[in-house]
């Protein structure tokens, strides 16, 4: 019972269907608060079709998602907000926004939460301390390495404390010690209390892992 | 397209937009002033029967002096008409020379009360002056007058439907820019939305930057309507004034007013747009 008490994500049922084509056939699973679950499988399993779900970046055609006591089937796209600022999401393309600073990128999560400067400034720094970018704070995404770009973006995701981490293929486009490096970081923030979702289709990340493995394949999970 | 290149495209448009519409409305300022100014020097002339009589003429200076809207009431004997006519003909004086007889009627001139000069009240009053005994004509320059204001109105219904068309020109402008804006910055509207910003968040800069790109517009158009005012004064001022009117700009107030609706326009503009756009 006290593991169903600490269930954060709950998903029953969930499908999802381009036109005809099924993307998620039938997914149920329970993922706790504070746990790291990797997702594995092919391209095309549905890895990240899963985790667009999550985070409403798409929406499913039939089954419920419960996240944090949310029914993600009643948010409307005009509250959806109330959703995301549970949750940091890191995706394979980093997802920057160009034409920011790599300070103005990560401070805007916490703009549009209404925080005050003050509080941004220091906030946005300690973060770029603990992902070792202090010095580029200044600089433009574009004028960054992958691994660097990556870098801001795990930190933007972290600033606003998500209570969970979606990791969309986040070392997909790195080399291996970028990666790593990746991977260190979200270890730290799952130590730090954060529940973490990581997809991924990188075995070497996973042979040794003692987390919670879920395999996809087609859009169905395997057991 | 670059963001630069849409702002000025959408400045230069309000701009002449505005312009349009500020130049028909300066144009109605300034006939309507000069409608007022001649309808101000409006008489009413009451020619008289040449039977009238002194107790005639008593009795009906006093019955008009009684009716509504009279400000003042002048005799104007057949003897001083004439002798006005002469003063106004001394160039040509032979011509009556050899009259026998005074041809003038006696007159009166009739002033009216500033507020009662639309000119229904006065061909009303005309009309009842009319209706006395012992009046031949009564006259008012109702013909040119009623003329003239029909041909302003007909220009005022031609300056509200280009306002309007104009109106709708420049909402359909503005909001077809932000929707480019909006465009050009897709992919930044979905990270914003993605690190959790909400529609307020993302909709403000936008509402400024809406504002902002009308009231330059604004004031790119009502500086070139002012530029064309003074061209227009300088190169035609004589022909144009009269003499005695001076062709007016927009006053301050006005100025602000125009400027404010060009806001209102932008503010609306960005309304529709943002709205289709973040629904989608």
């Amino acid at each position: 019972m006290k593991i169903v008490d600490t269930a954060l994500i709950r998903i029953f049922n969930v499908s999802k269907h381009y036109g005809s084509k099924p993307a998620l056939s039938q997914i149920s699973l329970e993922i706790f608060k504070n746990e790291f679950v990797f997702f594995t499988g092919p391209s095309g399993a549905g890895k990240s079709t899963l985790l667009k779900l999550l985070y409403l970046g798409e929406s499913f055609t039939e089954g419920q998602v419960l996240i944090d006591g949310m029914n993600l089937a009643r948010i409307s796209k005009s509250r959806a907000h109330i959703l995301r600022r549970k949750l940091g999401i890191i995706f394979q393309d980093y997802k920057l926004i160009p034409g920011k600073t790599v300070f103005q990128n990560i401070a805007l999560v916490l703009e549009a939460r209404g925080m005050g400067q003050r509080l941004i400034q220091k906030k946005v720094q300690s973060i770029l301390r603990t992902v070792g970018m202090e010095d580029r704070s200044r600089a433009f995404p574009l004028g960054l390495s992958g691994g660097e770009q990556q870098k801001v973006a795990f930190a933007r995701a972290v600033v606003g404390e998500p209570k969970i981490i979606l990791a969309d293929e986040p070392t997909g486009s790195l080399d291996a010690d970028a990666a790593e490096n990746i991977f260190d970081l979200l270890t730290t923030f799952h130590k730090r209390g954060a529940t973490v979702l990581f997809a991924t289709h990188d075995t070497s990340l996973i042979r040794n892992t003692r987390h919670r493995i879920i395999h996809l394949k087609q859009g169905h999970l395997q057991v | 397209m670059s963001n630069r290149f849409l702002n000025s495209v959408t400045i230069v448009t309000i701009g002449l937009s505005i312009l349009i519409v500020s130049s028909f409305a300066l144009f109605f300022m300034n006939t309507n002033a000069l409608l007022d100014f001649w309808r101000k020097g409006i008489r009413v002339l009451v020619y008289l029967e040449p039977q009238a009589t002194e107790a005639n003429r008593l009795d009906l200076r006093y019955q008009i002096q009684q009716m509504e809207n009279v400000q003042e009431i002048h005799f104007i004997s057949k003897e001083t008409a004439l002798k006005r006519l002469k003063d106004q003909m001394r160039n040509h004086s032979s011509l009556l020379e050899n009259l026998k007889d005074n041809p003038l009627p006696d007159a009166f001139e009739i002033r009216i009360i500033d507020t009662s000069r639309e000119l229904t009240n006065v061909a009303a009053l005309a009309e009842k002056i009319k209706s006395l005994s012992q009046v031949e004509e009564v006259e008012y320059g109702q013909h040119w007058v009623a003329r003239f204001s029909h041909i302003i109105n007909i220009f005022r219904f031609i300056g509200y439907a280009m306002g309007g068309l104009f109106l709708f020109a420049t909402l359909f402008i503005i909001a077809n820019t932000i929707r480019l804006v909006l465009y050009s910055r897709k992919e930044e509207i979905e990270i914003m939305r993605l690190v959790g910003s909400n529609d307020r968040f993302i909709k403000t800069p936008f509402y400024i930057e809406g504002l902002i790109l009308s009231a330059l517009g604004g004031i790119v158009g009502l500086t070139a309507l002012f530029a064309a005012y003074r061209f227009v004064l300088s190169k035609f001022h004589s022909s144009l004034s009269l003499g005695l009117l001076e062709i007016k700009f927009l006053s301050i107030e006005q100025y602000f007013l125009f400027i404010g609706g060009s806001m209102l326009v932008g503010w609306v503009g960005c309304y529709l747009s943002l709205k289709q756009f973040l629904k989608n």
